[in-house]
């Protein structure tokens, strides 16, 4: 269950592919603050856990799989998608750590330093995460040896 | 007005390039998929309206993220679903389904926020 480091993805990443992410990041980061200034900060809130850039990253995923597929002669039609459902859910793991970050920020930000505040919930997203991916991780492995027990006995 | 939108798309658009070449960091698929849910735009935005509007402005904002998350949670599972069962296109299910967060964030806010 360790998480591993991979620098080798960044050679595979293509500087174009962060500049779509860059653009995408800016663009939703304005028509938030537009929304906020046009409709005020109840509905421009919304905005701030917009998807904003997970299609274009689900999708970069998904195209990088099936390039590795078809280098490999295979369509990578069907693992493609697969590989693009295990990234979404991270992400969804990911959403409960954004709740969170929401309820800190909601209640500390009007009384505490403001770059401490956001320091101290941009952690606790992470470890609320990655506390839940590494649970999952658990259950499963200690699942699947179970069955794996059972078979042998 | 022009050069506090041009600071918002800079600010914005590094953080999410941040978060995202950290996700690619990661070797495990699921692990580096947290980073989709980065809160690379609250973190722009919030740290610009404090600045700008004042701290309890921000917190009302982030009150309403609360909303936008719990939406983008069922958008997230919902998208995972579709890939993981139908394996259809992923940019057309990541992309039609951000209807689903639309409605969903708007209902939230209208059943709790409004």
């Amino acid at each position: 269950m360790k998480v591993t480091f991979y620098t080798g993805a960044l050679r595979k990443t293509q500087w174009r592919e962060f500049g779509v992410r860059f653009l995408f990041g800016g663009l939703v980061t304005v028509a938030a603050g537009l929304i906020a200034k046009k409709f005020g900060p109840s509905v421009g809130g919304l905005f701030l856990a917009f998807p904003a850039i997970f299609p274009a990253s689900a999708t970069l995923v998904a195209r990088h799989a099936r390039e590795e597929k078809e280098q490999a002669q295979l369509t990578g039609s069907k693992r493609a998608p697969a590989v693009a459902a295990l990234d979404s859910r991270g992400t969804a793991m990911g959403t409960v750590g954004l709740i969170v970050f929401g309820v800190l920020a909601w209640k500390f930000l009007p009384r505490h330093n403001t770059a401490l505040v956001l320091i101290g919930s941009t952690l606790v997203w992470f470890c609320v995460g990655a506390t839940l991916w590494w649970l999952r991780k658990a259950i499963r492995t200690s699942a699947w040896a179970r069955r794996r027990r059972r078979r042998t006995a | 007005m022009l050069k506090e939108i041009l600071f918002r798309f800079l600010v914005g658009g590094a953080l999410v390039s941040v978060f995202s070449l950290l996700g690619s960091l990661f070797k495990q698929r699921s692990f580096a998929g947290l980073f989709g849910a980065a809160p690379s735009v609250a973190l722009a935005t919030l740290s610009l309206t404090v600045r700008r509007e004042g701290a309890p402005y921000a917190s009302f904002e982030a009150r309403s993220m609360i909303a936008g998350a719990a939406a983008f949670l069922v958008y997230a599972c919902a998208v995972t679903l579709i890939l993981a069962r139908y394996r259809t296109s992923t940019l057309r299910t990541t992309a039609t389904s951000l209807l689903l967060w639309l409605a969903l964030s708007f209902a939230i806010w209208l059943a709790w926020l409004r």
